[in-house]
């Protein structure tokens, strides 16, 4: 394989694991000050029964994504030298931006937030909760602007083939910002609400009735049912805003080759480049169009509207694309009936009256989350192809000369101790869920007591 | 906004700043990991507990200090790092082996504990060598021939040795009874590694470049650069002699071999920093040729200004709320 592929296989790798663990840090910060606040105001034991059990996933998440997090600023000048020569001018300051407001406020509050407990004042323990969330949400910020940026840039002019800044306003708050932002910061939530949700069913199968079990499982389904339609409407807005911006994106997401209107919204099909058109096409008439368009007869661009007069092919792949997408909107329609389902059942007949199969269900979903949010990725990010910087910058372009055996060397070990970490960390996740409130000790220091 | 020629060199600073903090923060975090091996489970425990509220931001300086290098020079970032390709490979996956160790080693089942405390020691040892490794090659102008990766190699020993003692230091500061008699020993061997990578890098720096030499050895410089080996030869010498009478009766003096070891750190980071100014790639690249546009730069270092002053005021405010003697770590 070539050094280009294997680069990018690599940047993929790093990438798709990093972001498992922010995308339950960025949300679970929020949950955990929840609780925090909770237990300050109510003094009921179950909420403070509640942070600390969520505070060792926050912990080992956290420690997860930093690492991770580490090796990702690393890969920009290893193996994409090409990306800061030619864009480094944008996406250097957002990336400084997102190192000093997020990265030393999470890490530095971090330690006083897990073990400072019993030697700061409650107030500033508080304090230190909230500023590790809002540390994480500022770095979903900053990346997440750099990232839309990528997708749809903006602000800037190319001299002598370098990007230079022009309007940092328009660049921070570029086209596709406000969506993708919106978007992902709600898949955190999801990705938390089906883990909460996820574990405490676990707890609750094996017979823990902690009253935190019951409370966590109520949370968890109701943080999802509520978030689920937002996250539905966020990533319609996301999608029109991509026709806009990147049409070619969405015909591979739809899987449609000409432009034309009555487009259909494809359940299934085997999207084949070289015959350009699909096989086994099952799909509902003219849905594409309502969507994306509202209106049956709406026109949609089609992949062949993409490919130069020389046959070049200027549109991402397909089937990548394609099936990534109706991965993650199948996820998305499975949250939906499960937390919709369950906060009905759970208003008729409560925690007890949740049958069996649905907790295993829940269970089975507890890294849902994951799932849609990678897929979501997939789907964007291989969407972008050629592209690095859409009509910027092209991935080719951007690769650095590596000898191909080296990157693959490196692949091969980056890939191994991920899917080694990736069991133990799901492992000791479900772990810490069977000891569940076995270890909870009274609560002692004077840095937990309720703020009254 | 600022002046074009002055901005590189703000910069250049700043990432010296960067390096040299995390070289003191984390190196004395890596060094506990280093000595892992030598001590006992309850042991670990402790030492374990003396970086646990800090090494996530000790690590946070290197992110910086790579990112100062990725933003504000672009193009030496690039040079740099696919020169060091292998070594970069290494220490980052050292970076992930001793973090994430540090976190599942309390929470895995009791039985994975010992599993766990080997990959942070391996984790610990890869980083460590990893860096004095990049170190070395730096020094050496980052040329792949036999003569200067052994050169690297020894400068990689070296400096996980340097590690291990300022880990050492720590942990007499941080503990007492048998673990901090324990430390004292650590220190002992451990300085040698601290005069061995000094000095090797001391001695080899200027005879690769004429240039460094030049700068080093001619009159009247050499005279105002005397005090520079002189002091470091000077400190080694109390460090000797106060190792040697610790620990003291009433834990006075605890806190010597740690000072001690950062001002050696300092000392040896400012004689690097004299040498190879003006170059950010040595002898090819100099921090005016290498640096983003002046725009750019302006706008990170606004940013800069108001939010480092803080960075700082809080995370001497984690060290001043976890001061004193290391205790038993616990979320409640």
């Amino acid at each position: 394989m070539d050094t280009l592929l294997l680069s990018r296989i690599q940047f993929a790798a790093n990438i798709s694991f990093h972001i498992l663990f922010p995308t339950i840090t960025i949300a679970l910060g929020w949950v955990l000050l929840f609780f925090k606040l909770r237990f300050n105001r109510t003094g009921e034991r179950k909420w403070m029964d509640l942070y600390l059990f969520w505070v060792k996933v926050f912990a080992l998440s956290f420690a997860l994504g930093v690492v991770s997090g580490i090796t990702m600023s690393f890969q920009f000048g290893t193996n994409w030298p090409g990306f800061m020569e030619t864009v480094g001018n944008v996406a250097g300051p957002l990336l400084a931006y997102e190192v000093l407001t997020a990265f030393f406020l999470e890490a530095v509050f971090l330690g006083i937030m897990l073990f400072g407990a019993s030697r700061v004042p409650g107030w500033l323990h508080t304090l230190a909760t909230f500023l590790v969330a809002f540390g994480t949400t500022m770095s979903a910020f900053w990346i997440l602007v750099l990232n839309s940026w990528m997708h749809t840039p903006v602000g800037h002019e190319v001299r002598d083939g370098v990007v230079f800044a022009v309007d940092w306003w328009a660049i921070i708050f570029n086209p596709s910002m406000p969506y993708r932002l919106s978007h992902m910061l709600l898949a955190s939530g999801l990705t938390v609400a089906f883990l909460i949700a996820g574990l405490s069913a676990y707890r609750w199968l094996r017979g823990d009735r902690a009253a935190e079990v019951a409370t966590g499982l109520r949370f968890g389904v109701i943080l999802g049912a509520v978030l689920i339609p937002i996250q539905i409407l966020a990533g319609d807005m996301h999608g029109l805003n991509t026709l806009e911006h990147q049409p070619a994106k969405v015909a591979a997401m739809e899987g449609n080759w000409e432009t034309q209107g009555n487009v259909p919204l494809l359940l299934f099909a085997l999207p084949d480049e070289e015959t350009r058109s699909n096989a086994f096409e099952i799909g509902i008439p003219s849905m594409a169009s309502v969507i994306l368009k509202h209106d049956p007869a709406g026109v949609v661009p089609g992949l062949n509207d993409f490919v130069a007069e020389d046959g070049t092919v200027l549109h991402p792949p397909v089937s990548p694309v394609f099936w990534s997408f109706r991965i993650m909107v199948g996820i998305g329609m499975l949250m939906l009936v499960a937390s919709w389902a369950g906060a009905w059942m759970l208003w008729r007949r409560g925690v007890e009256g949740l049958p069996k199969p649905y907790l295993w269900g829940l269970t089975g979903m507890s890294f849902a989350g994951w799932g849609a949010t990678l897929a979501g990725w997939y789907t964007t990010e291989i969407g972008r192809q050629p592209w690095l910087v859409h009509g910027v910058l092209t991935v080719q372009d951007a690769v650095g000369d590596i000898a191909s055996g080296m990157v693959l060397s490196t692949l091969i070990a980056y890939v191994a101790v991920y899917l080694a970490l990736l069991a133990a960390y799901v492992g000791v996740i479900f772990h810490l869920a069977r000891k569940g409130g076995r270890y909870s000790t009274p609560v002692a220091s004077p840095g937990m007591q309720p703020a009254e | 906004m600022f002046d074009p020629q002055a901005l590189p060199l703000i910069f250049a600073a700043l990432m010296g700043v960067s390096i040299l903090l995390y070289v003191v923060l984390d190196g004395f975090d890596l060094g506990v990991g280093l000595l892992f091996p030598f001590a006992e489970e309850a042991e670990r425990d402790r030492m374990i507990a003396s970086i646990g509220p800090f090494w996530d931001a000790n690590e946070t300086w290197l992110v910086l200090a790579i990112g100062i290098l990725l933003v504000a020079f672009p193009v030496a970032h690039g040079d740099i790092l696919t020169a060091l390709y292998l070594p970069v490979a290494v220490m980052l996956i050292g970076l992930i082996l001793r973090g994430v160790a540090f976190e599942f080693r309390a929470k895995a089942p009791l039985g994975h504990k010992r599993p766990w405390d080997v990959a942070f020691w391996a984790g610990s040892l890869m980083t460590a060598l990893a860096q004095g490794f990049m170190l070395g090659m730096y020094v050496m102008g980052l040329e792949w021939t036999w003569p200067k990766v052994a050169f690297a190699l020894l400068t990689a020993g070296a400096l996980a040795v340097a590690y291990s003692f300022i880990g050492a230091a720590w942990v007499i500061l941080k503990t007492d009874g048998a673990l901090q008699k324990k430390a004292v020993d650590w220190a002992q061997g451990g300085i040698w590694g601290m005069v061995l990578g000094m000095g090797a890098v001391s001695v080899a720096t200027p005879l690769v470049s004429e240039r460094i030499f030049d700068k080093w050895f001619r009159f009247p410089e050499i005279v105002a650069l005397a005090p520079l080996p002189l002091m470091s030869g000077l400190l080694v010498a109390l460090l000797w002699l106060a190792l040697r009478r610790l620990p003291t009766a009433n834990d006075s003096f605890a806190w010597f071999p740690f000072v001690g070891a950062v001002v050696l750190m300092v000392l040896g980071f400012f004689g690097m920093a004299y040498s190879f100014y003006p170059y950010i790639v040595p002898e090819q690249l100099t921090i005016w040729e290498a640096a983003a546009a002046t725009e750019s730069l302006s706008i990170i270092l606004v940013g800069t200004l108001v939010v480092l002053p803080m960075i700082l005021g809080y995370t001497v405010l984690a060290y001043v709320i976890f001061r004193g003697k290391a205790t038993k770590l616990s979320y409640d």
